[in-house]
């Protein structure tokens, strides 16, 4: 592993030069993580500490490197649904709605009213569900367990919700190519809606528990500064660029799968510290329940797949089993996959974790020749050089909260 | 701001070496590796594309020229629009394109990914080592005459390797991954069994 | 639990209940309740392992709640997540801190063999590097079969031979 530093380090220069002689210290370093329990997955940073300062922070990244950009590269379109559940493993659906949608621009395929209406709903969950975990570890790591098991719980009745829908807690592989897996059950969207119901006032609960928390604050506010300049040299998106004042939110400014229908505002901050962050996550959450009631009230019918994508998406199960041109048309779905033209196309959707963008370069066949995976996280972090430097090590753990990533993605 | 087709078309006027790039969805530009920096500079200033959302690479296989290509994607967040800027690689074996760091401190990240995956050089890039593999490592994974299980590599920790005698091997692929080749006519050459991938740690690769 | 025999128990009004048993069963018991997991919480899997510990699965009723990310406080190594290559050194060198007794449990499909990733830089299953005791398979499993998971250890702590080994070592 690198371990030279060989950053700028202009601040400790300067206060090394200024101190007499007799006070020169020497710099211990540091190293938190891999296995760390506020590194929120496996991060690993090499900090440069002067006393309890942290002088240069350089983060190693990688360790959860799976080779999803290989694999997709030998994949059909519809065989990697899986890897793109497990990116951003807090909002598997939010993942799959953006690669779908993405490698739907290669074709220029529209879905049907009720196969967008779908997507946002389950989308919208992903992120509550993945900002209650957000807070919940947040609160962890500076100290209150609390809000930690409060957010489980409304966690566990959001799984019970996937589950109910695509069979699986978290891991959903719910969209294909096309449209969906399947058709939401008899009653579902009651029930959500009535989670909606019940879930706000346990949110404000929630965050009543940290917002006018004076320790909370004092661990928070004025801590991790990120200025609206930096933020956008760094690449950063979602709640840590709206956190510094940037209010680009892609739902409203480049709208997908029928956002534009839905009423509902952008949280963005001021400063651009920590507490920012956390209000503007907590405030992303409101404004998801009200996305969802809307899209619940709107709910349309109709097929929730594209009917006539032939050699895109497969036909009814009842057609394959009884008919033999739908039977072959699914066999050559399922061996070569969905055939695409050739081209390239880049799309990003607004995430939980912020814009995570798919670049999708087709040779045209069911199998892309690369498929860049733009992650959210890994931007996201690499402004913790900039960021951590002056700030202390409990502060350090702060900042990591805050900017809310997971390796999963960062890492792919 | 200014709608990106202006910025394409103002973008030729200023430089001519760029030319039209074939895209599905948003405008898009070739410019030969050397101006990359200069061309994103001037499309940061006059066309407000302030934020760089990602910095990758294309391998175009061994056999093709220009080999690699290194791909940007900018954003602009007044006007809320994308634009691709493409750069082929002027060398195959050594290929090398200025850095952008100097104009966006993100790119730092990006560009130590498309090295470490690709092996591509960024000429001024201040700290250019491998970020998602670990330093030691020879190989550039996303190249295409690198398999996807991968090669036999000694891992870095020494003490570890000599308690364990553990080596990243090639992943065993048993016949997967089960992907058809199109246009096949006979069925038993189009399935993954009659290509290279048919064997698992029971069993060796067939002839 | 303990095999008490009880007509060898000796109720003394001075020394109080007395209870004769193996040392084996009480050594067993006692580890078998109060197993401290080290959560190698690697990736989706730990989301899960986060699950357990929250209120609907709740693995303090098995005595496991205290994750301590120490290894030299812990007994149990739970490997939840994707093992790559860059991280296998670090688990087990992390292995290599905790001390005797330690059981290392796999949870998932990629900590068990390498999963769905059968590429260039995942370890095919951590038993590669370190010894496993239970594996789990799901992708990821739920919260209910880590906890009877943690049940098997238990069976199979239960099983050892602790007084033997703790009296030649």
């Amino acid at each position: 592993m690198a371990t030279d530093f060989s950053f700028p380090d202009a601040g400790a220069k300067a206060a090394a030069a200024a101190a007499p002689a007799e006070f020169q210290t020497e710099k211990m370093s540091l190293s938190m993580g891999p296995s760390h329990p506020s590194t929120h997955g496996v991060l690993r940073i090499q900090m440069e500490l002067d006393g309890e300062i942290v002088t240069k922070a350089d983060p190693v990244v990688g360790y959860l490197h799976r080779g999803d950009e290989k694999i997709a590269e030998n994949m059909t379109y519809n065989q990697f649904v899986p890897y793109t559940d497990r990116l951003d493993y807090l909002a598997p659906l939010a993942n799959n709605m953006a690669y779908a949608i993405a490698v739907e621009r290669l074709a220029k395929l529209e879905v049907p009213p009720r196969c967008q209406a779908i997507r946002v709903i389950t989308a919208e969950m992903a992120r509550i569900s993945a900002h209650l975990l957000g807070l919940g570890a947040y609160g962890i790591d500076v100290g209150a367990w609390t809000v930690f098991l409060y957010t489980f719980t409304e966690r566990e009745k959001l799984y019970k919700l996937f589950e109910e829908l695509t069979g699986a807690r978290f891991t959903t592989s719910y969209t294909r190519i096309g449209g969906v897996a399947r058709d939401v059950p008899e009653g579902w969207t009651g029930r959500v809606d009535a989670f909606c119901d019940q879930f706000l006032p346990i949110l404000e609960m929630i965050l009543n528990l940290l917002t006018r928390n004076k320790i909370f604050m004092d661990r928070t506010v004025d801590v991790g500064v990120i200025s609206k300049e930096d933020a956008i040299a760094y690449g950063l998106t979602g709640p840590n660029l709206r956190g510094s004042g940037v209010p680009l939110d892609l739902r409203k400014d480049k709208p997908y799968s029928g956002y534009d229908q839905y009423e509902f505002d952008v949280a963005v901050g001021s400063k651009g510290d920590c507490y920012d962050r956390y209000l503007v996550r907590g405030e992303e959450m409101r404004q998801s329940v009200r996305i969802i009631k809307q899209a619940i009230a709107k709910f349309p019918g109709g097929p929730w797949y594209a009917t006539d994508a032939k050699r895109i998406f497969a036909p009814p199960k009842d057609k394959i089993l009884t008919s033999m041109e739908e039977l072959i048309q699914n066999f050559m779905l399922v061996t070569e996959g969905p055939q695409m033209p050739a081209g390239e196309v880049y799309f990003e959707a607004e995430n939980p974790k912020g814009a995570l963008g798919f670049y999708v370069v087709s040779k045209g066949g069911g199998v892309p020749w690369r498929l860049k995976i733009r992650a959210p996280s890994f931007c996201n972090l690499s402004i913790l050089p900039k960021v951590c430097v002056g700030a202390m090590v409990s502060d350090v753990v702060s900042i990591l909260g805050s900017l809310d990533f997971v390796m999963g993605e960062c890492d792919r | 701001m200014s709608a990106p087709a202006d910025a394409t078309t103002a973008l030729k006027a200023r430089f001519p070496q760029v030319t039209d790039r074939a895209s599905l969805d948003h405008p898009a530009v070739n410019v030969p590796a050397a101006d990359v920096p200069a061309v994103l500079k001037y499309l940061r200033e006059e066309f407000a594309f302030d934020l760089l959302a990602d910095v990758t690479a294309i391998d175009w296989a061994e056999g093709v020229s220009p080999r690699f290509t290194v791909v940007y994607h900018l954003l602009s967040t007044t006007g809320h629009a994308y634009l691709r800027v493409a750069a082929n690689c002027a060398s195959d074996a050594a290929p090398e394109v200025p850095s952008v760091v100097d104009l966006w401190a993100g790119a730092n990240w990006h560009e130590r990914e498309v090295y470490d995956m690709f092996g591509i050089k960024f000429a001024g890039h201040p700290d250019l080592r491998r970020i998602l593999m670990w330093d030691e490592y020879p190989h550039f994974p996303l190249r295409k005459e690198f398999p996807l299980a991968g090669i036999e590599t000694p891992l870095p920790d020494p003490a570890v390797v000599a308690e364990t005698g553990a080596k990243a091997i090639p992943a065993p692929m048993m016949g997967g991954p089960f992907v058809a080749a199109p246009g096949e006519i006979n069925l038993t050459e189009a399935e993954p069994r009659a290509k290279d991938e048919s064997w698992n740690e029971r069993r060796s690769k067939p002839e | 639990m303990v095999t008490a025999n009880t007509e060898l128990a000796y109720n003394s009004k001075i020394e109080g209940e007395v209870i004769v048993s193996r040392a084996d069963a009480v050594i067993n018991w006692i580890r078998t309740s109060s197993i401290w997991p080290m959560p190698m919480g690697l990736a989706c899997c730990a989301i899960e392992l986060m699950g357990v510990a929250a209120s609907r699965f709740d693995i303090a009723r098995f005595g496991a709640e205290v994750m301590r990310f120490s290894p030299r406080q812990s007994d149990c190594m739970i490997v939840a997540g994707t093992v790559t290559y860059k991280m296998a050194t670090a688990v087990r060198r992390i292995y290599d801190q905790m001390a005797e007794p330690k059981w290392v449990i796999a949870m998932g499909a990629c900590a068990s063999s390498g999963g769905m990733y059968r590429s260039y830089a995942v370890l095919q299953g951590v038993d590669r590097i370190v010894p496993v005791d239970v594996y789990i398979s799901g992708c990821p499993p739920r919260p209910e079969a880590l906890l009877d998971a943690l049940i098997k250890l238990q069976t199979k702590i239960k099983r050892e031979p602790s007084a033997k080994r703790l009296l030649s070592a």
